[in-house]
């Protein structure tokens, strides 16, 4: 288990390394100085070249990528050009709020799309079902940033019941926890429909096999059947499914925090890239690269866990 | 010849025969039919201008002369979504085009090439996909600059990652074909397989593919240009609209409402025919989605 893990986190390098060079080459191929930027339009030639030569702007694109990686190793990511700041220590005070973000929405899916989608397999084509298939197609088809809009606009400005922007507080008051609810569950609608779809129908399959049949004529009750029989065997699909959106969480996390005015490194990269604030851009793909990568590792261990036939070695 | 013809044409009834069978590919055939024609007769169908202000009728409601109401320079809501559809359309299928060139190439070098082309093929693609799609398209497009071409380029240089792998699957199983080994063996060049025998026999999945990434693709352009970085004002793209009525929410719900909408029927519409093309034209794929 632990070499395991040691090999794969050691594969993490090479494909780290990939994603810096693709980010440097992309922020060294795109147009527009920010040098000139910074300084605005009224600014002399001269004070520009020497801002761009105090940023290393003139030096040549491996030197730069290097010099780049070189502090990168060293748990540096450099200083934004915007704010007088470090790019390691913005990311690291904004991570945990989009990673709550993430987190909330998929338990707001699973704790939707579970009930939903055991009940809608226990009784099919029944009103609930036809009712909880028809919001699937429309959950899956509706850009995530607008329902996140329309959230807003019902709850908080027509009903007043929830807060409009913003985080806050922690998330464990109850003021954190009210600011969570809209941008999660707008964040999480999608995976609502593509879980419960997952869950029904694979609950459909197994309800039909030899062992639920077998557990049934036992006499075991129907509870016991569906949720200890059953369900547990729903559960490895649903993992990897899982595993598979957690990209498209952080995605959709981007244009969500942009909705909701959420603190978090979503909201920094999309401010980052229209003032191209290069150090800050490449820093958080970086950071962006990584979590999807440990995630993707600790979907890849969950499964050993719930499937014990599943051993890594 | 002539059974050729006839079996040629019976199996374009089959998936014809399959496809009309289900009602929601009917409905998403319909869809965007309506979306297309709307697209082509916007300027006989829409009831006003969609660029000219209009300062007597600022951030109207819904009413008679202005069905889905007016937005802050007085234009109407409903001509400038009439107007929005051919954005939407143009984006969906440009984006879808450029993705697949770039990933059914690679998919193509890697799996019939194999051995040194695939392995760096393929370990692209896996860095590709460690990185949230929005994210790099974002940064793609924030450093081109924003601009309809440059969303286009941003979202088809991201998303042509799951092109690659099911094309190079594809390639796989075909490589070992007979009529394959015989192309080769009769000496015809790697170019010419790749084009004359391989690619043929993988467009159906090609073109089921293409046909599902279309909803994500418009989704993806209308959110780059909410964040502004996609269609510029005045434009009347579905996404920008959305971003403009994000300013003025409490006052004009029809501003954010209707243009999120008519995103919302676009993607149902596409993602339907997708859904029934895939079962109509590549029956080892169907359910997919279900499951």
């Amino acid at each position: 288990m632990t070499k395991y893990i040691l090999r794969r986190l050691l594969l993490f390098i090479p494909a780290l390394i990939g994603v810096t060079i693709l980010t440097s080459s992309l922020i060294y191929l795109s147009p527009g100085d920010p040098a000139r930027l910074m300084l605005g339009p009224q600014a002399r030639t001269e004070a520009i070249v020497q801002l761009r030569e105090e940023m290393g702007l003139d030096r040549p694109f491996y030197l730069r990528y290097l010099d780049w990686m070189g502090k990168v190793f060293r748990g540096n990511l450099g200083r934004s050009l915007q704010r007088n700041e470090g790019v390691a220590d913005m990311i690291m005070a904004r991570v945990p709020a989009t990673l709550q973000l993430a987190f909330f929405a998929l338990i707001i899916a699973l704790l939707i799309a579970i009930p939903t989608g055991v009940f809608s397999a226990l009784h099919p084509n029944s009103l609930f079902d036809n009712v909880a298939r028809f919001f699937a197609v429309f959950w899956i088809s509706m850009p995530s940033f607008w329902l996140g809009l329309v959230l807003l606009l019902l709850f908080s400005l027509r009903l007043d019941w929830l807060p409009i922007s913003g985080q806050g507080g922690p998330i464990w008051t109850a003021t954190g926890m009210l600011h969570i609810i809209l941008p999660a569950f707008a964040l999480g609608a999608r995976r609502v429909a593509i879980l419960t779809r997952l869950i029904r129908s694979r609950m459909m399959e197994i309800l039909q096999e030899d062992y639920i049949r077998t557990a049934r004529s036992k006499g075991l009750s129907e509870r016991i059947v569906v949720y200890r029989h059953a369900f547990r065997n729903v559960l490895i699909p649903v993992v990897t499914v899982l595993g598979l959106q957690i990209p498209w969480l952080f995605s959709g996390s981007v244009i969500i925090e942009k909705v909701f005015a959420w603190p978090g490194m979503g909201r920094m990269l999309i401010d980052a890239v229209f003032k191209r604030d290069y150090p800050v851009v490449q820093g958080s793909i970086l950071v962006f690269g990584i979590l999807v990568m440990l995630i993707n590792l600790a979907v890849d261990l969950t499964y050993a866990y719930i499937d014990p036939r599943i051993k890594y070695d | 010849m002539i059974s050729r013809e006839k079996k040629r044409g019976s199996r374009l009834w089959t998936v014809v025969d399959i496809f009309t069978r289900s009602k929601l590919a009917l409905v998403g055939l319909f869809i965007v039919t309506v979306l297309i024609v709307v697209a082509a007769c916007a300027p006989w169908i829409a009831p006003h201008d969609p660029l000219k202000h209009n300062y007597m009728h600022l951030m109207e409601p819904p009413s008679p002369s202005f069905p889905l109401g007016t937005d802050n320079y007085g234009r109407g809501i409903l001509s400038r979504i009439i107007y929005g559809a051919k954005y939407a359309l143009l984006l969906g299928m440009a984006i879808v085009a450029i993705e697949g060139l770039i990933g059914v190439t690679l998919g193509l070098l890697a799996g019939y090439y194999g051995k040194t082309v695939e392995m760096v093929i393929m370990r692209i693609t896996d860095v590709m996909l460690s990185i949230p799609a929005i994210v790099l398209a974002l940064a793609v497009a924030g450093l081109l600059g924003g601009g309809l071409i440059n969303v286009i380029i941003a979202v088809g240089v991201v998303g042509w990652r799951g092109y690659t792998r099911l094309v190079r699957s594809e390639v796989l199983s075909i490589k070992e074909e007979f009529y394959v080994e015989a192309a080769r063996a009769s000496g015809a060049s790697n170019t010419g397989i790749i084009l004359r025998h391989v690619l043929p026999n993988i467009s159906t999945s090609i073109i089921v593919y293409m046909s599902l990434s279309i909803p994500s693709a418009i989704l993806w352009a209308a959110g780059l240009s909410f964040l502004g970085l996609g269609a510029q004002p005045p434009t009347p793209e579905w996404g920008a609209m959305l971003s403009n009525g994000r300013d003025f929410m409490r006052r004009a719900w029809w501003m954010t409402t209707f243009p999120g909408l008519a995103i919302m029927f676009t993607v149902l519409g596409f993602n339907f025919l997708g859904d029934g093309l895939r079962d109509a034209l590549d029956p080892k794929m169907a359910g997919r989605s279900e499951g």
